[in-house]
């Protein structure tokens, strides 16, 4: 294992993929709840809350990451409950690593699997509730498994975002290496010190290659997908 | 008995139908793109909610809007047979089949699986994605997968209109198999003549999204009052006969109606079939005296009932012949020309005759 990379780099690479894997997983039902009510339904507010979802994306990170501080901080209006009642504490601890990647790949995710449930056949969904299946019926059975490839290639975007969060991450979690030091913080703090170079162009390869191998996965599996329910 | 009575209000379209359609047999909704055909059996299977009215199957309540009852899309146990098919494009034929199946709630399903699968010959596809499958297949397929969830009805919206020439042959048997050994209603939405002519028991003709004429197909494809539904081209008249000889030397047979007799191009069916026959009215002719030296073989005497002159060259001619009305399409110049009249006797010659096969070597079991 050394011989690639440094244990220290390890723990930033295996940190990344932890907090990608777990910001994306948790953030999945949300985004396909959220890809539902914009694509679905109509409500009062509609247009504020589409804003508000695609927020994150525009704003600048350092920005999304001190307003999750001011919130989910330790003296934050959630924050302090969190801790008072259920003793969370997101500042300096993984966990608040994954909720910043969450937040942040969110828009990219509720985008991807949105765009995929309005190419869904709405007709399909006509001829299944004449079938007999219920609203909820027709959407495990029908809806999901057409809107997949956009589910799983919405996903992958998301884990490839996360992996390169650095602005809100270090804003509200800080660079605690172990905790909250992933890859681009890793690489950040290695241009600091003075004889990081050698470690920041490992880690910038190593960032390199993960980013392209969820792209070529992202596209390998669609095309699967594809396959399998006969849209080629 | 199914009991239909909305109306429903759209932008541009207001449709206005009330009607019964028996609970055997084929009814057809007929009429032209934007009559309001499709909007009626939408509102029968749900998926479009009427402004008032009642809908009531076979004593259940669908629909009444004074009520406030307005049953769910899959409370309502309809068979809908789109004209895109809409097969699942995840699932397999078999999957696709078992999706209604598996869904209803009945504990004894009247309708199994391997009989629909051999009725409608699809036995060797179950195993195939929908999108390797041909235009007729699909529409197969989605058929047996309609009959598979047990429905109270079937509703058919123009099932052949995206196929070719070909394939609607191909599909037309099956077509006829179900309404013979189903013994299930069905709705059947068309704008195709020889379509309604070949499967429909009752004829329901819409215009405007309102009924122009209901009743026993052979009665209401021959009204005068359809004839903007059907077009001139098409007019015509729908006779119920009997085969009664076959000419084997020059391939011909004889058909019997009430008031006459017809040869036509051997029919491969035993004497004593019902069959129809149909008469388009612009293949009419009439004579003053009986004609002598013309290849025509279909003559007979007629008497005129009624002459409506219309716009343009032409005038509808009303025939009586024996007990059958008959309808011919000619010039007014020749109205004028040989003073045809109410009253007058009259030979008409027949040029050409459809026959509409109820084909009994299709028929089911039932």
């Amino acid at each position: 294992m050394d011989v690639l990379l440094t244990p220290d780099e390890w723990t930033a690479v295996y940190l990344s993929l932890k907090v990608a894997f777990w910001a994306t997983f948790w953030s999945l039902p949300f985004a396909i709840l959220t890809a539902w009510l914009l694509a679905r339904t109509r409500f009062p507010g509609k247009g504020l809350f589409d804003g508000l979802i695609y927020l994150p994306l525009v704003l600048p990170k350092v920005v999304v990451g001190y307003i999750l501080l001011l919130t989910l901080g330790a003296r934050g209006f959630i924050g302090q409950y969190l801790d008072a009642w259920f003793g969370i504490k997101l500042i300096f601890s993984t966990a608040g690593a994954t909720v910043a990647a969450a937040v942040v790949s969110f828009p990219l995710t509720v985008n991807a699997i949105r765009l995929a449930l309005e190419a869904v056949d709405r007709g399909l969904e006509t001829a299944a509730r004449t079938l007999g299946a219920s609203r909820l019926d027709v959407f495990i059975s029908i809806t999901l498994p057409l809107m997949l490839p956009g589910v799983l290639s919405g996903a992958l975007l998301a884990i490839a975002s996360a992996l390169g969060e650095f602005g809100a991450t270090i804003t509200f979690v800080s660079n605690v290496e172990g905790k909250t030091r992933t890859i681009p913080l890793a690489i950040y703090s290695a241009t600091h010190m003075p004889d990081g170079d050698a470690m920041a162009l490992r880690l910038t390869v190593v960032s390199i290659v993960l980013a392209f191998g969820s792209l070529l996965l992202a596209s390998l599996v669609d095309r699967r997908i594809r396959v399998l329910i006969g849209r080629t | 008995m199914i009991e239909i009575d909305i109306r429903l209000r759209r932008p541009g379209f207001t449709l206005e139908a009330a009607f019964t359609a028996p609970e055997a047999g084929v009814t057809a909704l007929f009429g032209r793109s934007g009559a309001g055909k499709t909007t009626i059996i939408q509102a029968v299977a749900g998926v479009v909610r009427p402004d008032a009215g009642r809908i009531v199957v076979k004593g259940e309540v669908y629909f009444d809007a004074a009520a406030r009852i307005d049953l769910s899309i899959e409370r309502r146990r309809v068979g809908y047979v789109f004209q895109d098919s809409r097969l699942f494009p995840h699932l397999s034929v078999e999957s696709n089949l078992r999706y209604g199946e598996r869904r209803s709630r009945l504990s004894h399903k009247p309708i199994g699986f391997a009989a629909v699968v051999d009725l409608l010959g699809i036995g060797h596809l179950l195993g195939r994605r929908p999108h390797t499958l041909s235009g007729g297949e699909r529409q197969r397929v989605a058929i047996g997968r309609a009959l598979l969830s047990q429905p109270r009805l079937l509703l058919m919206d123009e099932p052949l209109a995206a196929l070719d020439e070909a394939r609607k042959a191909e599909i037309l048997p099956y077509l006829e198999r179900l309404r013979d050994g189903m013994g299930l209603p069905i709705l059947y939405v068309s704008h195709a003549v020889d379509e309604v002519l070949r499967l429909a028991d009752v004829v329901v003709a819409l215009r405007d999204g309102r009924p122009l004429a209901i009743g026993p197909v052979a009665d209401v494809m021959s009204r005068p009052e359809i004839l903007p539904v059907i077009g001139r081209f098409d007019v015509g008249t729908l006779l119920e006969c009997v085969v009664s000889r076959h000419d084997g030397d020059y391939a011909l047979s004889t058909l019997t109606f009430a008031g006459g007799e017809l040869r036509v191009p051997q029919v491969a069916m035993p004497i004593g079939s019902a069959v129809r026959a149909r008469v388009r009215a612009r293949d009419v002719a009439l004579a003053l005296a009986r004609p002598e030296g013309v290849s025509v073989s279909n003559l007979l005497a007629a008497r005129i009932e009624a002459v409506r002159q219309q716009e343009g060259p032409y005038a509808d001619i009303e025939l009586v012949v024996g007990e059958t009305r008959l309808a011919a399409t000619v010039t007014r110049e020749s109205v004028d020309r040989l003073t045809l009249r109410p009253g007058l006797a009259v030979w008409a010659m027949v040029k050409s005759v459809a026959v509409e096969s109820r084909s009994p070597d299709f028929g089911g079991p039932g």
